[in-house]
């Protein structure tokens, strides 16, 4: 039997371009950028544009209805709070009745909780509480106990492509009949650290980010998290609930070049686009809208573009864009927040404008959709790579 | 049918002299040490210089454990990468870090940022040998090596790897250690040899690279067979016996089927109530086999047990010095592992012998 693809139920997603998938959707509609600078934090870089959640974390703690004295990190609040709203939004008051997971993502777990009291912890007791918080697992463990889930619950760190691998990884075990749901996702808050390593690669741009254009200056760094519900049929049924769309294809190579850099032809993303293809069943031509993950970054736009060239030969390319302008590059979460775009894009058959576009990739010869663009959408696929080469493909299929 | 997972490959760093070796009877205990030294190979034997210069300690570990796990099952590029790291690269983190507050985030350099990444090993193993396949990074605690494991026999399962490399790391930083012992994971009073009847909280640390080559296929001698995996975030100290009963049962067997259980004991007198209790209801009878005054605790010590467990199952022999109870060791046939750290992240693995394989 072909496979169809594991039903999503359910999704949350706070972003810098919105709170839930309605406020995401009308910034998309809308043309309307989340990017801003830097408020919430002290440091140096506060000029620079980037997609920042405007609640600080004792709006998000008392939304939580956190304890004055907690150990939240923002990581584990943001997280707390969007997989929870993917719960709610698949009907879901508790997930005792099935045999319910997580798979959650990081790249830095609560590095922004961490890197406040790195040097205090010995001459602080009170701040001991924290001394977890750079635990990736402790956010996912936080995010478990405020959905009820007490069995399967795991981290995946691969950088920038980590929440595509926790989809991939919560489809797998539903498919494979070990689990008849799993929370999928990933969150990380903004930190110094990261604000500053991606400085010192010296990919962050001054202006804001241009995917896909010749002049493109770096990336917008930003801070989200999303999570999806999925699935099982028999649960699907069971609950009679309803289904957005379905994860049909997924896939995860290596680029095997470079700790930071993509190899010139795109080798990890040709090989994880065309794997996944191979996993849905679907020819390129199938593909109706392309979400890159379009960093704007000199070498990732490349790179991908060519992967793009490659996988689609004499086809001609469906309409893609970037929406990382419209949040800013929000690392392991990123994935998870652009698979409840491309959800959107399939529930409501456009494809979202590559914001801040102007002039085409003189060594590329291909540009991205620069217009909303209201078209019949069937099959949406969706790229995140990430440093130490890993590059993974997702493809959401309409129901 | 259920593809059937071999271990074809392995290869240990830890406090033991266990880099190419196996076990041995000779080990040492550290025993004026609330954090065991690790016994590193000569690094620029495996390394070459100018990689090894820039590499923290987890990534020398991790990547020489990881070409010799390769080497041992003669394989030269598996299909997928899999590993498990509790915390991570966190001597770069940490360098990182502090530069950015030494520097007031100014005359930054990239090298430690770029190491800092948690799939920083399995992405230089992958360039170092230019693997293409499948590359995955779990960190949850004391499930990190469990969920690679996990993913692994699921992979082959599904058809889509012949040979997996899999294994789990972490190191243990200056800064972790100083923290651990004033946040009172780390034993600062005197009964640090003590694990088996310590009376204190916090335990014993340590760290390591322990790695395996997974097979769908045997080989000319495999060291054994991964049966099943299990994990759970949660589980109450009065459910574990249910739980590994469930497990067995799932693969047709029952307690009495166990040859040896591998019992995850590190002196924290909060949570090794776990442990004893298990013992004590399900396998009274069973020899009991502990690991971690040999390695120390870290998220993925039970990469360590899963090692020794491995090499126990291909010479049949179990070490006197990991031994429990003295009961007369019997053909092992069947060892079963379990893990928790301060009462989450629990584990099960199965593991079956085949020395009469092929």
């Amino acid at each position: 039997m072909a496979y169809k693809g594991v039903a999503v139920t359910g999704m949350g997603i706070l972003s810098a371009a919105g709170m839930s998938p309605a406020e995401n959707y009308a910034a998309l509609l809308a043309g309307r950028s989340g990017i801003s600078t830097i408020e919430n934090f002290e440091t140096i870089h506060n000029r620079l544009p980037t997609g920042e959640i405007k609640m600080t974390n004792a709006t998000l703690a008392d939304l939580l209805g956190l304890p004055l004295v907690n150990d939240y990190s923002r990581t584990a609040m943001l997280g707390v709070m969007a997989a929870k709203a993917a719960l709610a939004d698949a009907g879901l008051p508790d997930t005792a009745d099935c045999r319910t997971g997580l798979v959650s993502a990081s790249s830095v777990g609560g590095m922004d909780t961490d890197e406040k009291h790195h040097f205090d912890y010995f001459n602080n007791p009170a701040l001991l509480r924290y001394v977890g918080s750079r635990d990736i697992g402790n956010v996912t463990h936080k995010i478990a106990e405020a959905l009820g889930i007490t069995g399967f619950a795991t981290t995946i760190s691969t950088a920038c492509s980590s929440s595509a691998n926790a989809v991939m990884l919560g489809a797998r075990l539903i498919r494979s009949g070990r689990l008849d749901r799993v929370v999928v996702g990933g969150t990380d808050a903004l930190s110094k650290f990261t604000v500053n390593g991606f400085r010192t690669l010296m990919i962050l741009s001054d202006q804001l980010c241009q995917p896909f254009d010749n002049d493109r200056t770096g990336l917008n760094l930003g801070e989200a998290a999303a999570y999806l519900v999925l699935e099982s049929d028999d649960m699907v049924q069971r609950r009679g609930c309803r289904v957005l769309a379905r994860v049909a294809g997924y896939a995860n190579a290596n680029d095997a070049f470079h700790q930071t850099a993509s190899s010139d032809n795109g080798e990890g993303a040709y090989l994880a686009m065309s794997q996944a293809l191979a996993v849905a069943g679907l020819q390129p031509a199938d593909i109706s809208y392309i979400n890159v993950h379009g960093t704007a970054t000199p070498n990732n736009d490349l790179t991908e573009g060519r992967a793009l060239l490659r996988i689609y030969g004499d086809t001609p390319l469906p309409p893609f864009s970037s929406t990382k302008p419209f949040t800013g590059h929000t690392l392991a979460a990123a994935a998870a927040v652009e698979a409840v775009y491309s959800i959107l894009a399939l529930q409501n058959d456009v494809v979202f404008p590559n914001l801040n576009f102007a002039t085409p990739m003189a060594d590329l010869g291909t540009s991205p959709a620069i217009q909303l663009l209201h078209t019949r959408i069937n099959h949406v696929l969706s790229n995140s790579f990430g440093f130490g080469g890993n590059c993974s493909t997702l493809i959401f299929s309409k129901v | 049918m259920m593809k059937r997972v071999y271990v074809t490959g392995l290869s240990c760093i830890s406090a033991q002299p266990t880099f190419g070796a196996g076990l041995d009877t000779e080990w040492r205990f550290q025993p004026e040490c609330n954090v065991l030294e690790t016994i590193h190979p000569v690094y620029k034997s495996f390394l070459p210089a100018a990689a090894l210069r820039r590499m923290s300690k987890v990534i020398r570990m991790g990547v020489t454990s990881a070409n010799a796990a390769l080497a041992d099952a003669g394989v030269s590029m598996p299909d997928a990468i899999i590993i498990g790291t509790g915390m991570g690269c966190g001597e770069d983190s940490d360098k990182f870090l502090e530069a950015i507050v030494a520097n007031g985030e100014e005359m930054l350099t990239p090298t430690a940022f770029i190491q800092s990444t948690h799939n920083t090993v399995g992405a230089q193993v992958a360039v170092g040998i230019g693997c293409k396949g499948y590359n995955l990074t779990y960190v949850n605690g004391a499930v990190s090596f469990e969920s690679a494991l996990l993913d692994a026999q699921m992979t082959i399962a599904e058809g889509n790897a012949h040979t997996i490399l899999t294994g789990g790391i972490d190191e243990l930083t200056k800064h972790s250690a100083d923290l651990f012992r004033h946040s009172g994971l780390i034993k600062l009073g005197g009964d640090y040899t003590e694990v088996l009847h310590s009376k204190s909280g916090g335990t014993v640390f340590g760290e390591g690279a322990a790695f395996a080559v997974l097979s769908d296929s045997p080989g000319k001698s495999p060291y054994a067979e991964v049966a099943d995996v299990w994990m759970t975030a949660v589980l109450q100290p009065q459910a574990v016996a249910g739980a590994v009963s469930d497990f067995l049962t799932a693969n047709g067997l029952t307690p009495a089927d166990i040859d040896a259980v591998v019992l995850g004991i590190d002196g924290d007198v909060q949570y090794d109530g776990y442990y004893s209790q298990t013992a004590t209801d399900l396998f009274a009878e069973t020899p009991q086999v502990y690991y971690k005054h040999l390695c120390g605790e870290f998220n993925t010590a039970q990469a360590f047990g899963f090692w020794a467990a491995c090499h126990m199952l291909h010479t049949n022999e179990i070490p006197p010095v990991m031994v429990i109870n003295h009961l007369p060791q019997r053909e092992l046939n069947h060892i079963l592992l379990y893990n928790q750290y301060n009462g989450i992240d629990h584990s099960l693995i199965l593991l079956k012998a085949c020395r009469n394989t092929p």
